[in-house]
């Protein structure tokens, strides 16, 4: 007999065994997965973390991927933490690099470095724009904003589609070349973002201003009033609103600061990495969906998010980076899916505790039966 | 025979002995009651017998078979049905649709459902136990003497041969509780063996035929209920002698009007008003109970004049100030304290810590806070003197409110309502489901406001707390004041009257 009773008490070393737990177990049964499929596991597994963490260029790769992925995580983890579930950090991005690149166009080479906080503004308020739609019809008509965060993802992927693939925008390249390919106008110089080097590790603008944002995160939700009427509604509706608690206004709120970073990190992949508004690129990536499981497994707590976030990343750098013949391509997929399924399962482990007892049960169940 | 035998029933939690040896015994046909004050053991109990819990040691016995249940379906499943304090229904359900969740036997047999049989069955079931309720009705438009209906009804659906009761008069009025106390009469009568759950002496007296005594988890005594006493039986209880509804008298006149209601009108639930134009005065020093049915305004008119319900017509005053109704802010920031009905899902949010939810409205407070940061410190500090000055047991501040027991958990909301010094203090059934002592306690500390000048509108539906806690009671029927009467001229039968709106006839 196996039985789950609640835990009074959830002991702190939980909240870090569990993830952990739940990627070893992960790994574990991935394992079982390439077995399955005729690969050999250790091999494989260990050429995946060789890819993803040994070596400089592996690192820098693994930042590369880490970035967008900061940023989408703290875009889900703000939400969350309010029981507020914007699933839509993807359409949140697109619509932050679709800002971004217009504000580094519009700015060209005039106004030197005048660019990276243009962008960086207009990538978050392109971002927190997007997710208001789902806030104010949380706030004012109660819709449910999984349903309403979720669609709008469909809808800024096509408007980013349409920017560059069929019509003449201001983002798209109009030259000769451009009008045979169609592709968005490479960004002036002082649109690309700087970035600090670290004992040959590049570290991109947009991690360190992840990592800032993360500080500022976690500050706002400690040690604010707004953060603890927040988390107050987080935790139980009715009594933020016997508190005399203004529940539409941190809705709005919390919407718009999850989809300003989720903007900015749209905004980030412009001026990191892309320096062209790149939709294929983005859309293929999804980082945005990618966010919601490093929010999940850092507990929404914004460092573990950082932490995180890098982790991950270096399974999808290696993913890439891996693909062949002799890789499964798909692997990756399937260790974040378990990774996730782990997490969620390992929820329990966190609330509950399992009990094992060998006694038989009879009497009413034998009776029943 | 007896139906239910516990033998040395043991249940440990971390830190704490729940049930220590428990043996208890249930006859066929017998009410039995189990008393005992908050935290004695009488919960663990019950859910160990309801199969929610299992005992580290002991023996259940059911009708003399040795049974062991490893889950809730299996004690439902071998006749034992529970009605708990706090209910298990489903608010957006029909009656019929919560009665019939979950069985197995009788018209949850088929994969279909049949809505008009159930509602028949269930109609059929109300009318032999004197259970009005309209099955079609939905559980949220219900009161909560309605919803305990519903509960009693859910048991004798499936058939329960044995079911207890958890404090089910908590949320009835006198008369609700005799017809409980009949219907609880005629299932015994049929040879249903009823155990009944309560802290409330004179109840237990009235309708037990024998009454186990718990204390800090052991089995004190198990007596005859014609042999004891009140007296006797608050004896075994608390170790000690208590007289809970003494008659709390005023000192001083009281002064100004600092709560009036003119021709006030709100809407209820279900769509029609639930006030239909109440006037009433508070004034400063002063206590006025309102008296009533379950369900006839005594929500609607506590959660008007908080900020909670949006006023349709008419005025709402607070020490001279008209308020713009429908806004919590505005009611607190006039002076407006609240102990709601329910105080673990509106009190206090259950999954933060005590000292968090000490400061809930107090956070944004000058002394509290500095701009938009908070003082984590002086919040931490602020906490730990209220704990200590109302005896909130907990190892620390930073426990969340969910782990606290109810009478500790109402000294939370207590000590943050009065310490936000309050002009006007809105309490409503704020002994609910709270033992003796706990019951004194608060008591003591509603008197203690009146006598500092505050306004105290004492919402309840435990008629004993209201005479003697009041200095006039006005009595609610439908929404409006059936009567209004000086605490001093007041009888438990001349307001059982007034409740039962036979004022004017």
């Amino acid at each position: 007999m196996i039985r789950f009773e609640r835990r009074l008490e959830q002991p702190r070393w939980l909240n870090v065994a569990v993830p952990v737990g739940s990627i070893v177990v992960a790994f574990l049964l991935s394992a079982i997965v390439l077995a399955i499929t005729g690969h050999a596991p250790v091999h494989t597994l260990r050429r995946l973390l060789t890819a993803a963490f040994a070596g400089r260029t592996q690192l820098n790769n693994t930042l590369v991927t880490g970035t967008p992925l900061l940023f989408t995580g703290l875009c889900a983890a703000v939400a969350f933490r309010m029981g507020l579930f914007n699933i839509g950090g993807e359409g949140q991005l697109y619509a932050g690099a679709i800002g971004g690149a217009a504000a580094g166009l519009l700015l060209g080479n005039h106004t030197g470095w005048l660019s990276v906080p243009a962008m960086i503004v207009a990538g978050g308020a392109f971002g927190a724009a997007l997710a208001l739609v789902p806030g104010v019809l949380k706030a004012f008509f109660s819709t449910n904003e999984i349903i309403t965060s979720l669609m709008l993802n469909y809808v800024a992927a096509l408007v980013l589609d349409y920017v560059i693939f069929d019509s003449q925008s201001y983002w798209r390249d109009t030259s000769p070349t451009g009008k045979v390919f169609p592709q968005g106008k490479i960004l002036p110089g002082p649109a690309s973002w700087p970035a600090a080097h670290l004992g040959g590790l590049v570290l991109p603008f947009g991690l360190l201003l992840g990592i800032v944002l993360a500080g500022f995160l976690w500050v706002l939700y400690e040690r604010t009033r707004f953060g603890f009427e927040v988390q107050v509604i987080g935790d139980s509706p009715r009594a933020a609103r016997y508190a005399g608690m203004r529940t539409r206004r941190k809705i709005l709120a919390v919407m718009a600061i999850s989809g300003a970073i989720a903007g900015i990190g749209g905004a980030s992949q412009d001026g990191d990495f892309r320096h062209v508004l790149d939709p294929r690129g983005l859309t293929a990536a999804g980082f945005g969906y990618a966010g919601i499981v490093v929010a999940a497994l850092a507990r929404y707590n914004p460092f573990a998010v950082c932490l995180i976030a890098v982790l991950l990343g270096g399974l999808q750098n290696a993913g890439y980076t891996l693909q062949g013949a002799d890789f499964p391509s798909g692997l990756v997929g399937v260790m974040q899916g378990l990774i996730l399924f782990c997490a969620l399962g390992g929820e329990l482990l966190v609330r509950y505790r399992v009990r094992v007892s060998r006694r038989s049960v009879r009497g009413a169940t034998e009776a029943s039966a | 025979m007896p139906a239910v035998t516990l033998r040395g029933i043991t249940k440990r939690f971390p830190g704490v002995v729940a049930n220590d040896g428990v043996d208890f015994e249930a006859s066929e046909g017998e009410v039995h009651a189990l008393l005992g004050e908050n935290g004695a053991g009488k919960s663990t109990l019950s859910n160990i017998l309801t199969g929610l819990y299992r005992p580290d040691e002991g023996d259940i016995e059911l009708y003399g078979e040795r049974v062991e249940f490893a889950s809730p379906r299996d004690a439902l499943d071998a006749g034992i049905g529970m009605v708990h304090q706090h209910f298990r229904l489903v608010e957006p359900f029909t009656v019929a649709e919560n009665v019939a969740l979950g069985d197995h036997r009788a018209e949850g047999r088929t994969f279909l459902m049949h809505p008009r049989r159930i509602e028949e069955h269930v109609a059929e079931l109300s009318d032999r136990y004197g259970l009005a309720v309209d099955p079609r009705a939905r559980i949220w438009q219900l009161s909560l003497g309605e919803q305990q209906r519903v509960e009693i009804l859910k048991a004798l659906y499936r058939e329960a041969k044995i079911l207890i009761l958890d404090e089910p008069t908590a949320v009835l009025t006198p008369q609700e509780a005799e017809d409980l106390f009949a219907t609880v009469r005629g299932m015994a009568d049929e040879g249903r063996t009823i155990i009944f759950i309560s802290h409330k002496l004179h109840e237990v007296k009235a309708v037990a035929d024998r009454v186990t005594v718990l204390r800090r988890g052991q089995t004190v005594a198990t007596v005859a209920a014609a042999d004891a006493t009140l007296r006797s039986l608050a004896a075994l209880m608390v170790g000690r002698e208590i007289d809970v509804n003494r008659r709390r008298t005023r000192t001083d006149e009281p002064g100004e009007a600092m709560l009036e209601l003119d021709d006030v009108w709100a809407m209820g639930d279900r769509g029609l008003p639930g006030l239909r134009g109440v006037t009433l005065r508070v004034r400063a020093g002063e206590t006025v109970g309102i008296a009533g049915v379950a369900g006839n305004g005594q929500r609607e008119l506590a959660e008007t004049v908080t900020g909670l319900r949006p006023i349709e017509r008419g005025v709402v005053r607070v020490a001279g100030g008209a308020l713009r109704g429908g806004s919590a802010r505005e009611a607190i920031r006039a002076g407006v304290a609240h102990v709601p009905e329910d105080r673990l899902g509106t009190g206090v949010a259950p999954g933060l810590s005590i000292g968090s939810n000490l400061v809930l409205k107090s956070h944004r407070d000058g002394s509290l806070a500095s701009g938009p940061l908070i003082r984590l410190r002086r919040i931490r500090d602020r906490a730990a003197a209220l704990m200590k000055l109302y005896d909130i047991r907990a190892s620390g501040p930073g426990v969340p409110a969910r782990q606290l027991s109810g009478g500790n958990l109402q000294k939370v909301v207590l000590a943050r309502e009065f310490s936000s010094d309050p002009r006007v203090l809105v309490a409503a059934s704020p002994t609910r489901g709270l033992d003796v002592a706990a019951i004194e306690t608060v008591h003591d500390y509603l008197h203690r406001a009146a006598t500092d000048g505050v306004a105290v509108l004492l919402i309840s539906e435990d008629l004993d707390e209201v005479l003697a806690l009041s200095d006039r009671i006005v009595v609610l029927y439908e929404g409006a004041v059936a009567g209004e009467v000086e605490a001093a001229d007041a009888t438990p039968e001349g307001i059982g009257l007034l409740m039962a709106g036979g004022a004017g006839s």
